[in-house]
C-alpha cells in the first residue's frame, strides 16, 4: 500500500473526497484531443484534397509539401526532395512533416499537463489518487525526450513562417491576381496567426528570449521582450486550444473546397 | 444570521481513525476554522487542530476540505451549499499525528538539503546592490508562507511514498529557482543539483501546486518550468552546452 493509503497516513479509504465534478475537465480534454488525433491521422494518410489550385489554398497538415507527388503550386519553389514511394508504400506528404508540429505539441508544457491528466491519469485531477503503482516522472526514456521541446519550438517557428507564406499567397483570385480576399484566405490567416500566438507564448520562447538571464538589469532589451512574452505566456493554454482548432478547421475547409463539396467564397 | 451546518471531521491517529459526523452552529462570515474551534469548544474537547494567525499568513491550518488542500482560516463556510456536508480531513501526504494534525517534518528535512545563498567573495556585507527588476523576480517566491499545501497535493509524493527520498517538492523548487535567478548568488551547479539531487525531473507539470497555493504564486510557470529549461540548457542541449564551455559562463 502506497500513497494516500500508506500505513503512516490518516486511514481514509476513499481515493478522493472531492465533491465537485473533477472528472469533467480530463474527460473533455481526452475527448477533444482523441478526436483531433483520429481526424489528423485520417487526414495524414488520406493523401488527397489538400490543395486547391483555383483558390491557392493548401492545408496546414500538408505544408510544406515536400514530396515529388505534390502539385507544383503546393510546393515551395518546386522543392520536393522526398520520393512519394517508399518501399512500395505511397508516402503521404503530411507524414513527412508531421513529426515537427506533433513533436512541438507533444512536448509542450501545457499539453503535457493536459495529457498526463486526461490520458495517463497521473494524476487525473488534483488530490485524486492516481492508479499507478510506481512513478518516475520525466527522468527516464521515453519521457526524458520532453527536454527536447526547444528543438521542436525552433522547427515550429520555421513552420509558422511557411504557413504565413501560405496565407499570404491565398490572397489571389483564380487568375493569380493579388488583392483578393476569400473565406479561405481568412481561414488560413487565422490559422497562421493563432500558431504564432501559440509559439510566442511558449515557455521555451519565454526562457530563450530572457528567462535564462540571471540579471535582468544588465539586459534591458531582453528584459522588455521577456515581459511581453510573459504576458502572452499567461494565455498559453488558450492559444494552444485556439491554434489546434484553427489548424483543424483550416484543414477541413481546404479539404471541402478541394474536393468540390464547398465553394470558396470571394468577398472581392 | 446563525445556522446549523453539517461537518464530517476525521478523528484518529496512526493506528486507526475515521470520519465523525457533527452538527455545529455557524455565523455569517465565519470560516471553516471558526466552526472547527466551535466543535472543539462545545463537542470534541480533545480535537487536535494546528492553527495560529487566522489570517492566511502563517500556513498552520492546512487541511483538506471536501478533498481539496486548503487553509481552514481562508475557507468561507458560505462558499458551500446550505445543505452540503463539509468534510474535513488532515493532509493526506504526510504521516498522521492526531485528528487534523500531521507530521510535516519531511518539508524541514528537504529545506535543509537546499544550499543557502552564497554571497560574492569580493563584496563586503552592505556593499551589494540589486536593481528593482531583479528583486521583483524573486519577490513572488518570497510570498511563500510554507503552508505545504503544494507539497501535500503534489502526486509525486502524495501517491508515491517512496519518492520522498529523492524529491524535494514544489515549495523547494521555488526556493531553488529564487536562488538560481538571484544575480548575486555565486553557488555553482544549482541547476544540476535541482535535477540530480532534488528530483526536478520527477515533476510532470500537472500544475496542482499552482492551483492550491493560497498566495497565488505561479509555482509551475515561474519556477518549475524555468528551472526545467535551465536544466535543459546544461544537460540536454548540446548547442547550449558547447556555448557555455566556449564562453565560460553558467548564466548571463
Amino acid at each position: 500500500m502506497s500513497g494516500v493509503f500508506s500505513p503512516t497516513r490518516a486511514k481514509i479509504k476513499e481515493r478522493t473526497l472531492r465533491t465537485d465534478k473533477w472528472w469533467v475537465e480530463p474527460l473533455l480534454t481526452f475527448s477533444v484531443l482523441i478526436s483531433f488525433v483520429i481526424y489528423a491521422t485520417f487526414r495524414a494518410f488520406e493523401n488527397k484534397y489538400y490543395f486547391d489550385k483555383e483558390s491557392h489554398l493548401i492545408s496546414p497538415f500538408y505544408s510544406p509539401c515536400l514530396s515529388d507527388s505534390c502539385d507544383p503550386g503546393a510546393t515551395l519553389a518546386n522543392f520536393t526532395p522526398v520520393s512519394s514511394q517508399v518501399f512500395n508504400f505511397a508516402l503521404s506528404p503530411a507524414l513527412i512533416i508531421l513529426i515537427f508540429p506533433l513533436g512541438f505539441r507533444m512536448t509542450c508544457y501545457y499539453y503535457r499537463k493536459s495529457y498526463y491528466r486526461s490520458f495517463w491519469m497521473s494524476p487525473p485531477a488534483c488530490a485524486v489518487a492516481e492508479p499507478h503503482k510506481t512513478y518516475t516522472g520525466e527522468t527516464r526514456f521515453p519521457l526524458i525526450i520532453q527536454n527536447a521541446h526547444r528543438y521542436f519550438f525552433y522547427a515550429g517557428l520555421v513552420f509558422n513562417v511557411i504557413l504565413t507564406y501560405d496565407a499570404i499567397i491565398s490572397y489571389r483570385n483564380a487568375a493569380g491576381e493579388w488583392g483578393h480576399v476569400s473565406v479561405g484566405s481568412l481561414v488560413l490567416t487565422l490559422s497562421a496567426a493563432t500558431l504564432w500566438l501559440y509559439s510566442m507564448s511558449c515557455h521555451t520562447c519565454r526562457h530563450t528570449i530572457g528567462g535564462r538571464l540571471k540579471n535582468f538589469s544588465k539586459h534591458p532589451v531582453r528584459y522588455k521582450l521577456w515581459s511581453w512574452v510573459s504576458v502572452l505566456n499567461h494565455s498559453h493554454q488558450r492559444y494552444a486550444w485556439f491554434s489546434l482548432a484553427a489548424v483543424a478547421f483550416a484543414d477541413i475547409y481546404v479539404r471541402q473546397v478541394s474536393s468540390g463539396a464547398w465553394t470558396n467564397f470571394y468577398f472581392f | 444570521m446563525a445556522r446549523n451546518i453539517k461537518l464530517r471531521i476525521w478523528r484518529g491517529d496512526s493506528t486507526d481513525g475515521g470520519l465523525k459526523d457533527v452538527v455545529v452552529e455557524a455565523n455569517e462570515g465565519e470560516v471553516v476554522l471558526d466552526v472547527i474551534h466551535r466543535v472543539q469548544a462545545t463537542q470534541m474537547g480533545d480535537l487536535a487542530v494546528r492553527w495560529n494567525c487566522k489570517a492566511g499568513k502563517c500556513g498552520s491550518c492546512s487541511m483538506e476540505i471536501n478533498g481539496k488542500p486548503r487553509l481552514a482560516c481562508m475557507t468561507q463556510v458560505a462558499s458551500f451549499g446550505e445543505e452540503e456536508t463539509i468534510t474535513v480531513t488532515p493532509l493526506r501526504a504526510f504521516p498522521i499525528i492526531k485528528d487534523l494534525v500531521t507530521n510535516v517534518s519531511f518539508n524541514y528535512r528537504k529545506a535543509m538539503e537546499v544550499p543557502a545563498y552564497e554571497h560574492p567573495k569580493n563584496l563586503a556585507p552592505g556593499e551589494a546592490r540589486m536593481e528593482q527588476i531583479d528583486v521583483e523576480r524573486s519577490q513572488e517566491f518570497r510570498k511563500c508562507i510554507e503552508c505545504f499545501l503544494c507539497q501535500d497535493v503534489c502526486h509525486v509524493v502524495r501517491d508515491h511514498e517512496e519518492n520522498k527520498k529523492s524529491f524535494a517538492g514544489p515549495r523547494f523548487f521555488i526556493r531553488i529557482a529564487e536562488l538560481d535567478m538571484h544575480p548575486l548568488d555565486t553557488l555553482k551547479n544549482r541547476k544540476k543539483a535541482a535535477q540530480e539531487e532534488h528530483g526536478l525531473g520527477m515533476c510532470n507539470i500537472t500544475k496542482c501546486c499552482t492551483e492550491v497555493c493560497p498566495e497565488h504564486i505561479k509555482i509551475t510557470d515561474n519556477a518549475i518550468i524555468p528551472m526545467k529549461e535551465r536544466v535543459a540548457d546544461i544537460k540536454y542541449d548540446p548547442v547550449r552546452w558547447l556555448g557555455s564551455k566556449i564562453r565560460k559562463r553558467e548564466g548571463l
